[in-house]
């Protein structure tokens, strides 16, 4: 009885999965609960079934890599640009002509050749403790390799994407050399090895652990909306000093995707994408996850709004892709664990 | 006769190979020169890596062990109070998570969790005005994988004890040996092999671990491959990492069976009477309830209540019809995968007794060395030729059919269950190996010579000799697949999610609090067959009913 059902399963286990006109099938590396709701909308409003695998980017890329043409993932979406310039270099996308795309989508935050699409942003300032830290005592990235931060700074793993993307923004501007030294200096001046998320570094700041803290928006935003009420003490006790607006800005990364190079349901890939700029959707991102519209003239939520207007770093973000392996090297260099 | 262990020779090497293929696949890139990034390598983080790795493995064995022997000894002979929930409740670790257990405690004990900050709103401390362990280092890494992983030495080593004739436990106290002096120079000699097959089990685990050693900024050998493929792009230097890590494996278990040398551990006697437990009283029998109730409190209790607390004060999703179908997938999954990792062992472990030559024994050992792989190297391996493989069925069929017939493997549930079936066989084949090496070889011989065919011996005496061994094999490979996170998170094919991949979701977006209530359930889901598990065991003693 049990291998007749194990049979059973496995048969239809192997079953390869259909292409029916009205599908279209999603690699993505954002987490299910961040697009989901928004794929059922699109599924109620165009009868488009949309088919989910999530995971990490770069399995998911190998996996893409390796399916080849036969494939049956027509997006790849990932969060963070760096990932999606490697899928490009890796010859797994093609180009997308959309008229909504190009006009919605500003041509910092999509990439030259068309292949991939910003489709939220979110920065990564820093964050510093409300009474101890005054904003003037801060200016830029490269000036926290400051004798005076010795011991007072939070920063995450280099192990992970936003590091390496940010460090890859440096290259871009200050060459290797110049990044390199900075990376000594800032790995001088941390207050502890570094551990935990993006979210911890605000807690041990607001612990009194460190004064200073690198994060990204959103999780910062989740913190203040979240239920947890230890999260939102911590959260309020630091504030937001968006550095370098005197030259080139804030490091921004997106959240993105890309249409596969054989993709079978592109129109529909296209349509999903023209979908998640909409104002709706766009304005759920915002609402929802505390991230960046990309879309101008939608309007971020409250709380974005009061955390004030501020300039983004317009390097074109392919490069932090072209950047990463020799930002990963830099890390390495530095002692940044 | 001449035909026959050919063909048996044939049929191990295929399914060892089948078996080995991913791993191969993988180290494929061995002998592609990378000088540049092992130069950097070398110069920078290689020293870390050997030396966290080295001190892990050292500090889970010593603590698995610590945390393993004096409980399973004393469950085994000893009565004292509680003694019958010990018995099967110390398993119950087995079923939590590395990476939720890490979860926990991190958010328990933190610097600006709620331990640390209730200390200093007391105290008035400050940052640096006090001492408190970090959890979130190498020695938090070494607790919480020795607080999972040491059920492993418990359950094996329980077994053992159970299993030892009492004649040999008399006889050595008639000769004038006390409790202690028959404890050091017979039992535990006896249960050796037992014991250090939940030592390398529980080893195995570790080195393979990627969870919690990443979420403890911890950097091992398992996370540097991870580095190396992705962040520096290559490939050449990270299976050339993985190898490294391999041959650590292959030397410890090369160590292990030499130190053996010829030794072997057959139970030779047939008398079995019932144990008297030993009655502890006084304070000896509270040191021992401490030994017991430590472990399990830890490992256990503390982890799920927090879990518990998390579920209860901030999940905002109930139990909907989206979160059963989680717990059906994780369930269907974890059983299919662990009947097929029992049969592919039985089929190893018993074509290994019967050839035993260096050859069948070196590939069953090369079939088993997936599980101190991690698991995203597995998936990936699996991925190699699965489409290799599906592209060349896609040329065949545009050839003779006219039209693609898409993926036939990758993205398919079946791909899923032959990696865990690599990643876990380790587990059921050991088991089952332990097993068969209790059976005496005469067992087999008079089978054989009373007329049974060789798949008699296994099917009429074996089979039903070592029940409680299947099921503990079987068992255990499905909590293991029920904690699964990296193969299943890459292989999975769409609209496809379990228990792990939504509890890993909610965590990696570091919403902890939300990933109680998955996490709960996989640790729910596990303690079911954990509890029959133990039970098994109880029964297994020969002469108790």
């Amino acid at each position: 009885m049990l291998k007749k059902i194990t049979l059973a399963i496995l048969v239809a286990s192997l079953a390869a999965p259909a292409f029916a006109d009205g599908e279209v099938n999603v690699y993505s590396s954002r987490k299910e609960q961040l697009i989901k709701p928004l794929f059922d909308k699109f599924t109620e409003s165009t009868g488009i079934k949309v088919n989910l695998v999530t995971g990490k980017d770069d399995a998911l890329l190998e996996r893409l890599k390796l399916e080849g043409e036969n494939t049956p993932a027509d997006l790849l979406m990932t969060a963070d640009a760096g990932r999606l310039h490697r899928a490009v270099e890796m010859g797994l996308t093609q180009p997308v002509e959309s008229e909504t795309l190009k006009k919605d989508i500003p041509a910092t935050l999509r990439d030259p050749a068309n292949q991939w699409f910003g489709l939220t942003s979110r920065a990564r300032p820093i964050f510093y403790v409300k009474d101890k830290v005054k904003p003037e005592e801060l200016s830029t990235y490269e000036a926290l390799t400051d004798e005076k931060w010795k011991g007072r700074i939070c920063v995450r793993s280099s192990d992970n994407i936003y590091n390496q993307s940010m460090l890859g923004s440096m290259i871009a501007v200050n060459g290797v050399e110049k990044t390199q030294a900075w990376a000594e200096g800032f790995v001088r001046n941390f207050a502890r090895p570094p551990e935990g998320g993006d979210r911890d570094q605000i807690k041990a700041a607001a612990a009194g652990q460190c004064d200073i803290a690198l994060s990204n928006t959103y999780y910062y935003g989740q913190m203040l909306t979240g239920e947890e009420a230890e999260d939102k003490a911590a959260a309020e006790k630091v504030a937001i000093f968006w550095p370098n607006q005197q030259d080139r800005g804030v490091h921004v990364n997106i959240s993105g995707a890309a249409v596969t190079k054989v993709a079978k349901n592109k129109d529909n890939a296209v349509k999903l994408m023209e979908f998640l700029v909409s104002d709706e959707s766009q304005k759920w991102y915002a609402e929802a996850n505390q991230e960046y519209p990309v879309k101008a003239g939608v309007a971020a939520s409250e709380m974005l709004k009061s955390w004030g207007e501020f300039k983004a770093d317009s390097v074109n973000l392919s490069e932090l892709g072209k950047n990463n392996a020799e930002a990963v090297k830099i890390m390495d260099k530095a002692g940044w664990k | 006769m001449e035909i026959k262990p050919l063909l048996w020779r044939a049929v191990l090497l295929g399914m060892a190979l089948l078996t080995a293929l991913p791993i191969l696949a993988v180290f494929g890139y061995v002998f592609v020169p990378a000088p540049e990034v092992w130069q950097h390598l070398r110069d920078t983080v290689l020293t870390d890596y050997l030396l966290n790795t080295l001190w892990l493995v050292l500090g889970v064995g010593f603590g698995v062990l610590l945390l393993g022997l004096p409980a399973a000894w004393l469950n085994s002979m000893c009565s004292f109070p509680g003694q019958r929930l010990f018995e099967w409740a110390l398993l119950l670790p087995l079923a939590m998570p590395a990476y939720i257990i890490a979860y926990t405690y991190t958010g328990m004990l933190d610097f600006s969790g709620p331990l640390q900050s209730l200390l200093r709103e007391v105290t008035g401390w400050k940052y640096g005005d006090y001492y408190f362990p970090n959890v979130r280092s190498l020695g938090g890494a070494v607790t919480m994988l020795s607080l999972v992983l040491f059920p492993y030495v418990y359950l094996l080593a329980r077994a053992a004890f159970l299993e030892q004739s009492i004649c040999v436990l008399e006889v050595s106290r008639t000769l004038g040996a006390n409790q202690w002096q028959s404890f050091f120079r017979v039992a535990l000699p006896l249960a050796r092999p037992a014991i250090i097959t939940g030592l390398s089990l529980a080893l195995m685990e570790t080195l393979a671990d990627f969870g919690t050693v990443q979420y403890f900024g911890v950097s091992t050998f398992t996370t540097g491959i991870f580095r190396t493929w992705f962040g520096l792009g290559d490939h050449a230097a990270a299976s050339q990492l993985a190898a490294l890590l391999m041959g650590f494996v292959f030397v410890l278990i090369l160590l292990e069976r030499w130190s053996r040398s010829r030794a072997r551990y057959h139970h030779t006697s047939s008398k079995y009477s019932r144990i008297p437990k030993y009655r502890l009283t006084g304070s000896m029998a509270w040191l021992a309830v401490l030994v017991c109730a430590l472990p399990l409190l830890l490992g256990f209790v503390i982890p799920v209540g927090q879990l518990l607390y998390w579920s209860v004060t901030v999940a905002k999703d109930g139990v909907d019809g989206d979160f059963i179908n989680l717990v059906w997938h994780s369930l269907m999954l974890a059983s299919l995968a662990s009947l097929f990792a029992l049969l592919l062992a039985l089929i190893l472990g018993y074509g290994k007794r019967l050839n035993n030559d260096p050859l069948t024994s070196l590939s069953v050992r090369v079939a088993a060395m997936g599980y101190a792989v991690p698991g995203t190297v597995i998936a990936i391996g699996v991925l190699i030729p699965f489409a290799w493989l599906d592209t060349q069925l896609n040329h065949l069929s545009k050839q003779w059919l006219g039209s693609s017939v898409g993926l036939l493997l990758s993205g398919t549930l079946f791909t899923l269950l032959f990696a865990y079936n690599v990643r876990f066989l380790a587990v059921s084949l050991q088991t089952v190996e332990a097993g068969l090496g209790k059976i005496k070889p005469t067992v087999d011989n008079a089978g054989r010579s009373l007329g049974l065919s060789a798949f008699g011996v296994l099917h009429k005496l074996h089979l039903p000799l070592m029940k409680g061994t299947l099921l503990t094999a079987l068992l255990l490979v499905f909590v293991d697949v029920l904690k699964e996170l990296p193969a299943t998170l890459i292989l999975r094919p769409f609209n496809f999610n379990t228990l792990a991949v939504r509890a890993y979701e909610l965590a990696s977006d570091e919403r902890l609090a939300d990933a109680g209530l998955p996490s709960l359930m996989i640790v729910a889901a596990g303690i079911i067959p954990v509890i029959i598990l133990s039970r098994s065991i109880g029964k297994s003693r020969a002469g108790e009913k």
